[in-house]
């Protein structure tokens, strides 16, 4: 090849690189790459391209352009419009967007909700990250963080205390989601290690739980949540229906994450355990040392799946009268001044789930990059 | 009369078959919280649904707000204790709420098995078709062939099945979930009628674009009598339920509301002197004060302005009086007299 630059002066071998052709690099390049490599793929993208001129403009005039953002009620929207539908009218849900964020609770007191979620934010960043100045009291601070978060929450010593059937809306839908997956994983991890025990008993017990658990519908186990407790404890005592929930949704989550963290545990090699073993570690720092950090990277995928999957089985609560961000919704639909705006609030809701979950799994991918140590190329 | 007796019942056999506790005493209960607790719905347009504000309001709200009045003589000091169709007996049996207001029908299998106690009602709800003007049908016996929306799983899909063979016609059933997903299908389009309790069709009807495009037509084809509901084993409880509920009525019946009631306190009537605890001693035998029925009316208003206020005809709902008008303007509220 290096022959053809007999009519250049460089000497042989010398010759700069080129910039690759036009058509081959940058926009050009992607396009030609990506959309147009073949008869097919151009008619693809043509269909593609029909689709979204279809689809497109009509959706962002219907949720933003031609969209109504304040109304008194929905008559007042709907003659705003060239036909009733013709838009989204978000008034309905401005109008009661506080009450969506923060249920029932009192609005002298709401700031409690608002520090929360700081501290909730400032536990999940400063517990997770590694490079951050003082860690060891970071981890400290998000492994109290639960607890800190209720006394906020409910109050008591020295704060005004605040009823649990106050909580409603996204603030009970993050308190259950949240509490299932604070607590799961540890009683998880915990229930995954039993089941692998050699101790018969423990054993049994774990595999029983973690089989009966699974064997059942989060629904059921709501259900004698709501109503079979009521019936076992002694008449006239409260058990709080919240706590009552919490604690469901909190098994049901862990028996998940147990044979999740167990599909880690085996995915290790013997060499390992053995490793460990060899350098005389007993059973609980060869789990803390060399297990259970290796089996807990591998399962991270797998655990932010289960934690996705029962932050969106926190819905479930509405069959159960509990007014968390469907309850409430759907309950609000209801309004006789804003009846049949169901498009816009399962939209909003919708918005509402999938940046959380979203937000998630990205979280998960960015974790799962940095503890990367090249057991891959 | 104070009852000492703890009833111990073989509770809620339809869900569970276990053993359950009604408390006497409930009206202490309340007096001591100071807050009456009621089972209410996750929301019913007209009937109970949250404002903006989260504020619970609607008719069946309203029916607990004049209970609150009478007991507590604040008719604010309610809590909503929201419930399903599926939990709502239990949260009453297991005594997490007080009394149950929430569009309740009385049958006698929640009367007896269920072990309810039923008040009297409040809402003379039954099953209607709506179809749309330009169908021209004017009755429902003109609907051989239709397409029909209907909710699965509900009482309303065997009375349209019954009512249908009964006439000798036929129809095609749209099953459908909820009311919303089967206003969306009959404003598409998919079915010729939409049937459910009138009420519910009456919502629903407010909520389509064009609501005087579309009619409910005039048959009814089931019962649902609506009403309140309380625990066995405390009559006293149960009495005061029943009576508050009279009192509305018969404050309507009287031509006493919320803005002559103090007025009709001066009247020469013997029975809104008793009603409104000017002469006898009606509040003091029912364990309440003299002024019970005062309180409900001046608070809260007669069944008239309750149903006025939160589904009457001036209402997005606008739903008629028709059966639920006074027994005196050919419907069916009745109370019985206060002597």
């Amino acid at each position: 090849m290096s022959e053809t630059s007999a009519s250049s002066h460089h000497a042989p071998g010398t010759h700069p690189d080129l910039p690759p052709p036009v058509r081959t690099t940058g926009v050009v390049g992607w396009v030609r790459a990506n959309l147009l490599s073949s008869p097919l793929n151009v008619g693809l993208t043509l269909l593609s391209l029909w689709l979204l001129w279809m689809i497109l403009p009509p959706a962002i005039q219907w949720l933003f352009t031609e969209a109504i953002w304040s109304a008194q009620d929905r008559k007042e929207c709907w003659a705003m419009m060239d036909a009733p539908r013709d838009a989204a009218c978000w008034a309905f849900i401005r109008g009661s967007f506080e009450l969506f964020v923060y249920g029932w609770y009192p609005e002298p007191e709401r700031w409690r909700v608002n520090l929360t979620f700081i501290l909730f934010i400032a536990a999940i960043v400063g517990g997770l990250r590694e490079n951050i100045p003082g860690k060891k009291y970071w981890l400290f601070f998000a492994m109290a963080y639960p607890f800190i978060a209720a006394w906020l929450l409910l109050g008591g010593l020295g704060l005004e205390p605040v009823g649990t059937n106050k909580l409603g809306g996204i603030l009970l839908t993050l308190v259950v989601a949240v509490t299932g997956i604070a607590f799961s994983l540890p009683l998880g991890i915990a229930l995954a290690l039993g089941r692998r025990s050699n101790l018969p008993a423990l054993r049994g017990v774990c595999v029983i739980f973690i089989e009966f658990i699974r064997g059942v519908p989060l629904i059921t186990l709501l259900f004698v949540a709501s109503t079979m407790l009521t019936y076992f404890l002694p008449p006239g005592s409260t058990f709080d229906l919240l706590m009552r929930v919490l604690i469901m949704v909190t098994l049901f989550a862990s028996a998940y994450i147990a044979e999740v963290v167990r599909g880690g545990l085996q995915g290790l090699s013997n060499g390992q355990y053995e490793a460990a073993d060899s350098l005389g570690l007993s059973y609980w720092k060869a789990h803390r040392l060399v297990v259970l950090p290796q089996a807990l990277k591998i399962s991270i995928p797998g655990i932010v799946n289960t934690f996705i999957g029962s932050f969106k089985d926190s819905t479930l609560v509405l069959i159960i009268g509990m007014m968390d961000i469907l309850g409430l919704g759907r309950a609000r639909l209801n309004d006789p001044d804003w009846l049949g705006l169901a498009p816009e609030l399962y939209m909003f809701i919708a918005l509402f789930f999938f940046i959380s979950c979203f937000s998630m799994s990205r979280y998960s991918f960015s974790l799962e990059k940095k503890l990367q140590t090249g057991h891959q190329t | 009369m104070r009852q000492k007796t703890t009833a111990v019942l073989s509770a809620a056999a339809l869900v569970l078959g276990m053993a359950g506790t009604a408390q006497a005493g409930t009206l202490e209960d309340v007096q001591s919280q100071g807050v009456l607790r009621c089972v209410v719905s996750t929301g019913i347009a007209g009937f109970a649904q949250p404002d903006a504000n989260g504020v619970w309001g609607g008719f069946d709200i309203d029916f607990c707000r004049a209970t609150a009045a009478a007991v507590l003589g604040d008719a604010s000091k309610i809590e909503a204790v929201t419930s399903t169709g599926k939990t709502r007996f239990t949260k009453l049996n297991a005594g997490e709420g007080d009394v149950l207001w929430r569009n309740t029908t009385i049958t006698f299998s929640r009367d007896v098995s269920v072990k309810l106690r039923f008040h009297g009602v409040n809402y003379y709800d039954g099953q209607g078709f709506m179809v749309k003007k330009s169908l021209g049908v004017n009755s429902a016996s003109e609907l051989d062939g239709a397409s029909v929306c209907i909710q699965t799983g509900t009482t309303t899909e065997l009375n349209l099945a019954d009512y249908f063979s009964s006439n000798n016609m036929k129809y095609e059933p749209v099953t459908i979930e909820t009311n919303d997903e089967a206003r969306q299908n009959y404003e598409a389009g998919r079915c010729d009628v939409y049937t459910t309790d009138a009420s519910g069709l009456a919502s629903t009807r407010s909520a389509l674009p064009d609501p005087d495009a579309h009619m409910v037509l005039p048959e009814i084809i089931s019962k649902e009598p609506l009403g309140p509901a309380t625990r066995h084993g405390d009559d006293q409880w149960s009495d005061i339920v029943t009576w508050v509920l009279n009192a509305t009525i018969t404050a309507e019946e009287l031509g006493v509301n919320s803005s002559n009631v103090n007025a009709m306190k001066g009247s020469n009537n013997p029975e809104i002197r008793r009603l409104l605890g000017v002469d006898g001693s009606q509040g003091q035998e029912l364990g309440l004060s003299n002024d019970w029925a005062y309180q409900i009316i001046s608070q809260v208003g007669n069944y008239g302005e309750i149903f006025e206020r939160n589904i009457g005809v001036n209402t997005p709902l606008g739903i008629a009086r028709g059966l639920n008008a006074l027994w005196t303007d050919g419907g069916l509220i009745y109370s019985p007299p206060f002597r």
